[in-house]
């Protein structure tokens, strides 16, 4: 599929039988499946699949869904990393499916996809992301200023002031990081990495002030001082956000501006 | 180019033999992890960022207290042969083994009974255990701490 010298006729995207290096492999996706309207357990199904390991494991879902299962269900939108639709659990870790090319995690043995952990599942790979929703809403992420009047021109802000909250305008909302996290696991109450991260994007941007009230709302029971510094979500997240950081972050701005 | 396994059970197309239709449907999911009006209000107290903030600074002079404790105790001196009733009677005839002791005593309970309770609160999962495990966890701090007070305070070297 991926490779344009390959003969596009041969529909399944099979090896040609006269090429001598075909770069296609056989791998097992092994596919963690739920559907509610008929059993209420989930089982594990396993796909056997020839293709390109330069391919992503979206690639061969969508294979899958394409070619050998319409039934399997699972969100992604743009494909290419950014709207952050396709976070799943790929051998046990949180990956954006369309960033996870097959060759890197070891595709001799089954590779396990999973929906994310710690929401409910709806079907397959889907999961009700209501509460994480629920949790970024709660955290108002949107500028707030005490000047009402209609702004007349740009709101300016220095790059050193720009800097402080960059690593956090990265966020694409996938979920990888809170769902990775064990404290979110339990109840589901938390904030969660990704609404503290983005707290941490408008209390740390100068043009913003209604810091103090996020910092208030995350000093909640369930803000930050839930957080363990497992580092789970640092690892998780596919933009390379120092998310621990970013709610260490919080915390000390939570301690720094009581003493 | 692909083969599946035969389907597996408990999984496949809706349509045809389903096991649900307009008078039989599926069973309504309930979301577990949803805030709903019977999630518990919000707290906006210090009370958690004081529980942090002490397990930090209590941690840092645990350090010295506790390492101290174990020197004097277990190595230094002849080693754990040493200790008997006279020994602590010794000790605690002075202010600041006694002022050492209790300073201990409340920070390692103090510090372990929150360190528990987060870990109930982390792992328990529903109401119901929460409220017995950590139930349990303050009536046993609150009784060793007390305890262990009283015996700092009113220790008689000459009991009989």
């Amino acid at each position: 599929m991926a490779t344009p010298t390959l003969d596009k006729a041969d529909a399944a995207g099979a090896p040609e039988p006269g090429f001598a290096d075909s770069p296609y492999i056989t791998v097992t996706l092994r596919v963690r499946r739920f559907n509610p309207e008929v059993s209420a357990e989930a089982v594990w199904e396993d796909f056997q699949l020839e293709i390109d390991p330069k391919e992503r494991v979206l690639d061969a879902l969508h294979k899958i869904k394409w070619d050998v299962d319409g039934t399997l269900t699972f969100r992604r939108s743009c494909a290419h990393g950014i709207c952050g639709s396709d976070a799943m659990r790929i051998n046990g870790k949180n990956r954006l499916a369309c960033k996870t090319l097959i060759k890197d995690i070891n595709p001799a043995k089954p590779i396990t996809v999973e929906p994310i952990k710690g929401l409910t599942v709806l079907k397959d790979l889907v999961v009700d992301m209501e509460p994480f929703f629920q949790a970024y809403r709660d955290v108002m992420p949107f500028l707030i200023t005490k000047d009402t009047n209609e702004p007349t021109r740009e709101r300016l802000q220095t790059a050193e002031d720009r800097e402080r909250f960059d690593d956090t305008t990265k966020c694409i909302l996938c979920a990888a990081c809170t769902s990775s996290c064990p404290v979110f696991w339990n109840d589901g109450q938390y904030f969660g990495p990704a609404a503290i991260v983005n707290a941490h994007r408008f209390i740390f941007d100068s043009r913003d002030e209604a810091g103090e009230q996020r910092l208030e709302i995350l000093n909640d029971k369930d803000g930050v001082w839930r957080c363990r510094t497992t580092f789970n979500c640092t690892d998780a997240c596919p933009r390379g956000i120092e998310v621990t950081k970013a709610i260490q972050e919080v915390k000390r701005a939570l301690i720094t501006r009581r003493f | 180019m692909a083969t599946t396994e035969s389907t597996a059970a408990g999984v496949g197309p809706v349509e045809g033999g389903s096991l649900y239709d307009v008078d039989h449907p599926a069973p309504f999911i309930e979301a577990p992890r949803k805030r709903t009006k019977k999630t518990p209000k919000s707290t906006r107290g210090n009370f958690e960022m004081a529980a942090w903030l002490f397990m930090r600074l209590s941690g840092v002079v645990l350090v010295v207290l506790v390492l101290g404790h174990l020197l004097i105790q277990l190595v230094l001196d002849g080693g754990v042969s040493k200790i008997g009733f006279a020994f602590v009677a010794g000790r605690w005839a002075s202010p600041f083994w006694q002022v050492w002791d209790l300073l201990m005593l409340w920070l390692a309970m103090l510090h372990g009974a929150n360190g528990l309770r987060t870990v109930v609160n982390d792992y328990a999962e529903r109401a119901n255990t929460r409220l017995w495990l950590k139930g349990l966890l303050y009536t046993a701090t609150v009784f060793t701490i007390l305890l262990g007070t009283l015996v700092i305070f009113t220790f008689d070297p000459n009991i009989r």
